[in-house]
């Protein structure tokens, strides 16, 4: 028996099919993704039963895990929304600090941290990623904005919520 | 690959092998290069630079332990350029590294600690604060300080490629990976203390002797691992004329350069609080010292008063060879016939028909040529750690094929071809299936004796296939392991495997329990043979014997009954009833106080020298590292005065290897070892009784002796015992224990207790689900506290629902 989720399982399968039968550990970068997909963040416990499922040492499993930036260890990381702002060279000479201190007062927490609605995960610290020359710029839920103002961002926002509230709304209105 | 080319190294021309590695080279021929990653057991990682030396043509320094030599090659290794570059990375790795020597255990002997003498420089540019990484608890025999790692990875290196399970491992990246297990959990590999021999600096130490003692302090003796028929190298470190530490010894014919978590910290044994200072004799029920002379008196008095057939002899086979043919020359000097060191067999119909001793059936690096390898009874990993290992060597390696029958799955650590698991009373039938197929495999008649057996079972798919996979290899041998020594069919068991490898062409081989399985029967502590193998002309009885009905006299060698005997009910009760109980042993347990008649006070391994000859039939000798502890007297010489004071003549040795030679000559002229075997005879097979069949609750025990308790010196080591809570338990199925109704429990937890019956002793110990046993028995081990008041290692238990909460 795993913990793992049917369609976590269903993603971790097409993955499998593309390596050979004993290099099971080569899907081990989408099958994380998978749970962090579903999570927003690796708990230890999925982290085991990933590890199980492709049948490789768990300990494997942490390495890979901590390593990259793009997986979350703590349960704090699981917002809805990640928001992740460079403040590389690049980004910071065009004015990313100030980015990340209207963030920061938006929505009334520190890098690092989650809204107290889950709605918003503020990562603490992200490395370049390749996009300078539309410094400053973020990632929200995994997609690119660049050449970022105050208002930019606000706008960016102010869609994800209103994105929420329409969700929300609908099931509430279906329920 | 004999290909031969010439390189120089620092002006001095050499031939040497094409395709190794330059470090390879430099240590055969004695040139020093610094290095830390490297191990020459281990793969290649070139992660410390430490090794840097300049090559010619190369623009940069190279590390010789990833360099490959090539026809023509100049290498310097301390030219300006490669000292430099030692230098510098020397710097690199002390950015890190806490200047906690005087409090730290490696200080002393210390490979960063010297290099960094050696090849550093006197000053740091860096002037930054150092990281500290946090500690996790990886168990009761590992200490960590992971700030002190230099992040080599040979232990993470050690754990994948010789443990065979990857524990520890590097998380994070850049200047905040660690070394560790990440979450925090107990090593469970029985090799996990090589960590701490490979480990460069001070951040993986011994746990149990930390803070003990400095490195300089302490007194280095080679000695001989007691606790695994292989006999280990290890290097025993005394301070102050205590045991402190227990080391692996290199010996690349047995165990390379590593030893068993088991090898390495029962000497914490050695210091037990019931070490016996004086001997002692029990007079109206009150422990009385006396000095040796009178002790040794009121021995040979008893001995010599009664009637020869009523004294009976139980020897450890952990002693040494010396003792126990002091043992058996002494008693069988004065007629005296019951004795035996097979404590835990209780099937001896067959002995008759075994060789001079049980023989691995080649040498232990052989191990690692063989092709297919058939398992009888042997949880392997557990019981012969060493073995192990090379049987795992010759899955990777060779691709060796390994089956095994057994009574429950065991956990390998290495691919396994197929696992025949059946109830420890079943196992025979399973065996016997294969011994068909190999019978018509090379089509030859059933031996008459095993025909009726052979003839009640059906060949299947799985039996035909580990037959053929036997026969088809070139090197393929069977091994009888500890679980089938204490089966009640091993007499059947071992024709069976007979009959297996005489059919398929393998070697028929023997995993032993102890030390010195082997020089017991050279010293002839078995019933029916003298020394050498020589055939006693008046056949005494065995250990089953010797315990069924009660006799006068029992003479124990480091023996606890109620931990080293298959039915500890049956030990005690003969101790009961004896009117003489005298003890030979380092120890004594409260239990031994109220059993004992006289006590006499022996050394342990530590304390003696002796001999142990392993597996492959090797003699061992090795001295003493410490003096006897307080009046405590090796036991060759206590057995020495016995053999003068009862009048048997030739006992004027003046020395351990006195008394080796004498034996050595002995046996030189015996004629080669062999395994093989005429199955003659009929076999008869016993079967659990009857009456309680019916009975649901009952079970089939699985009594296999616990990883830490196979003798007196284990049980009483400390740490090694904190570290398998898992043995205390009574461990079922969970669809068992769905059908008994008991109380599920999760995975791993142990807060259900259930109570089991067995010969009218009740004990509750808690549940543990292990789906690896078969239905229909219980894994209760053996050699415990707690199972010390059960009845047969394997043998019918009942499972008491009333009294289970």
């Amino acid at each position: 028996m795993t913990i793992l989720s049917r369609h976590e399982q269903k993603e971790i399968d097409s993955w499998l099919k593309r390596y050979p039968e004993d290099r099971s550990q080569s899907a081990l970068l989408a099958a994380l993704s998978a749970v962090m997909h579903e999570d927003h963040y690796l708990s230890t416990e999925k982290m085991d039963a990933v590890a199980d499922y492709l049948s490789i040492p768990k300990i494997a499993v942490y390495e890979v895990a901590s390593f990259y930036s793009m997986y979350e260890l703590d349960k704090k990381a699981a917002g809805k929304n990640t928001i992740a702002v460079c403040t590389n060279v690049s980004c910071m000479l065009n004015g990313s600090d100030k980015i990340v201190e209207h963030i920061e007062e938006r929505l009334g927490i520190k890098l690092g941290e989650t809204t107290p609605d889950g709605e918003f995960f503020f990562k603490m610290e992200e490395e370049c990623l390749a996009a300078c020359c539309g410094a400053p710029m973020m990632q929200l839920n995994h997609v690119y904005h660049e050449n970022l103002t105050p208002e930019k961002v606000d706008e960016l926002l102010d869609n994800v919520i209103s994105k929420t509230k329409k969700m929300s709304g609908e099931e509430a209105n279906n329920g | 690959m004999s290909d031969k080319i010439k390189i120089i190294i620092n002006d001095q021309e050499l031939e040497v092998t094409a395709g190794k590695m330059l470090i390879e080279i430099t240590d055969e021929v004695g040139i020093h290069i610094p290095r830390f990653c490297y191990h020459k057991k281990l793969s290649v990682a070139a992660n410390c630079r430490m090794c840097l030396v300049e090559v010619e043509k190369a623009p940069k320094p190279m590390p010789a332990c990833a360099t490959p030599v090539n026809e023509g090659m100049r290498v310097w290794t301390r030219s300006e350029k490669a000292l430099s570059a030692q230098k510098d990375t020397m710097e690199f790795l002390l950015i890190n590294h806490p200047l906690d020597c005087p409090i730290c255990d490696q200080g002393g002997e210390c490979e960063l600690q010297d290099l960094s003498m050696g090849f550093g420089g006197s000053s740091s540019s860096y002037q930054e604060i150092k990281r500290v990484v946090v500690d996790k608890d990886i168990g009761e025999l590992v200490s960590t300080e992971m700030t002190r790692c230099i992040q080599c990875t040979r232990c993470v290196r050690f754990g994948e490629e010789v443990a065979g399970m990857r524990e520890m491992g590097a998380t994070g990246r850049g200047d905040r990976m660690e070394i560790g297990t990440f979450v925090e959990k107990s090593l469970s590999s029985e090799l996990s203390g090589n960590i701490i021999d490979i480990c460069p600096v001070g951040a993986l130490t011994a746990k149990p002797s930390r803070y003990s003692a400095r490195a300089w302090e302490m007194l280095q003796s080679p000695s001989i691992a007691p606790h695994d028929c292989v006999g280990s190298s290890v290097n025993l470190h005394t301070f102050k004329n205590m045991l402190t530490r227990v080391v692996a010894g290199e010996n690349e014919s047995i165990n390379e350069c590593w030893i068993s978590d088991r090898d390495r910290f029962s000497y914490q044994g050695v210091s037990a609080v019931d070490r016996v200072k004086s001997p002692m004799i029990k007079q109206n029920g009150i422990w009385k010292n006396v000095d040796w002379n009178e002790a040794l008196e009121a021995v040979a008095e008893k001995l010599k008063t009664v009637r020869k057939d009523d004294v009976n002899v139980l020897a450890s086979s952990q002693a040494t060879l010396e003792e126990l043919y002091l043992l058996q020359k002494s008693l069988r000097g004065i007629g005296v016939n019951n004795i035996d060191h097979r404590l835990r067999q209780t099937d001896f119909n067959d002995q008759e028909s075994m060789g001079l001793f049980p023989w691995l059936g080649m040498t232990i690096p052989e191990i690692e040529q063989q092709d297919a390898i058939l398992l009888v009874g042997s949880n392997v990993r557990k019981e012969q750690p060493m073995i192990n290992h090379r049987i795992r060597s010759a899955v990777i390696k060779n691709n060796a094929k390994v089956m095994c029958v057994n009574p429950f799955e065991v956990d390998f650590n290495y691919n396994i071809e197929s696992q025949s698991i059946s109830s420890p009373a079943d196992m025979l039938l399973t065996l016997a299936t294969i011994a068909k197929a190999s019978i018509s495999l090379s089509k030859t008649k059933p031996p008459t004796g095993l025909a009726e057996l052979l003839k009640s079972v059906r060949v299947n798919g799985d039996a035909k296939v580990i037959a053929e996979n036997l026969k088809s290899a070139s090197n393929a041998v069977v091994f009888l392991g500890g679980l089938s020594v204490q089966n009640p069919n091993y007499s059947v068991l071992r024709a069976l495997a007979a009959v297996i490898s005489e059919n398929t062409d393998a070697t028929l081989g023997y995993l032993a329990e102890s030390a010195n399985t082997v020089g017991a029967w050279l010293a002839g502590v078995v019933p029916h043979r003298l020394e050498a193998g020589n055939i006693s002309e008046e056949v005494g009885k065995n250990t089953a014997e010797m315990l069924a009905t009660s006799s006068k006299v029992y003479l124990l060698l480091d023996v606890e009954p109620e931990f080293a005997c298959d039915n500890p009910q049956q030990a005690q009760k003969a101790m009961d009833e004896a009117n003489c109980v005298i003890s030979i042993s380092p120890f004594a347990s409260d239990k031994m106080l109220s059993n004992a008649d006289i006590i006499l006070p022996s050394a342990c391994y530590s304390e003696t020298s002796g001999t142990y000859v392993n597996i492959e039939g090797k003699w061992q000798s090795f001295r003493a590292a410490a003096k006897s502890f307080e009046n405590a007297r090796p036991a060759w010489k206590i057995l020495r005065v016995l053999g003068n004071k009862l009048g048997v003549r030739g006992f004027d040795y003046v020395s351990s290897s006195d008394v080796r030679d004498e034996l050595q000559i002995a046996c030189d002229s015996v004629s080669g070892v062999n395994n093989a075997f005429e199955v003659i005879g009929r076999y008869s097979v016993s079967k659990p009784a009857e009456d309680s069949v019916d009975d649901k609750n009952c079970l089939y025990r699985i009594g296999e002796v616990a990883e830490f308790c196979g003798d007196s010196l284990q049980r009483r080591a400390t740490a090694l015992q904190k570290s398998d809570l898992k043995q205390e338990c009574i461990q079922l199925s969970s669809t068992e224990i769905q059908r008994l109704s008991l109380q599920q429990v999760e995975d791993g937890s142990v807060n259900v207790n259930v109570n089991v019956e067995q010969g009218g002793e009740n004990i509750s110990l808690p549940l543990l689900v292990n789906n690896l046993i078969p239905d229909g028995c219980v894994y209760i081990a053996s050699g415990t506290q707690a199972s010390s008041v059960l009845g047969s290692a394997f043998g019918n238990i009942t499972i008491n629902r009333e009294k289970t909460v």
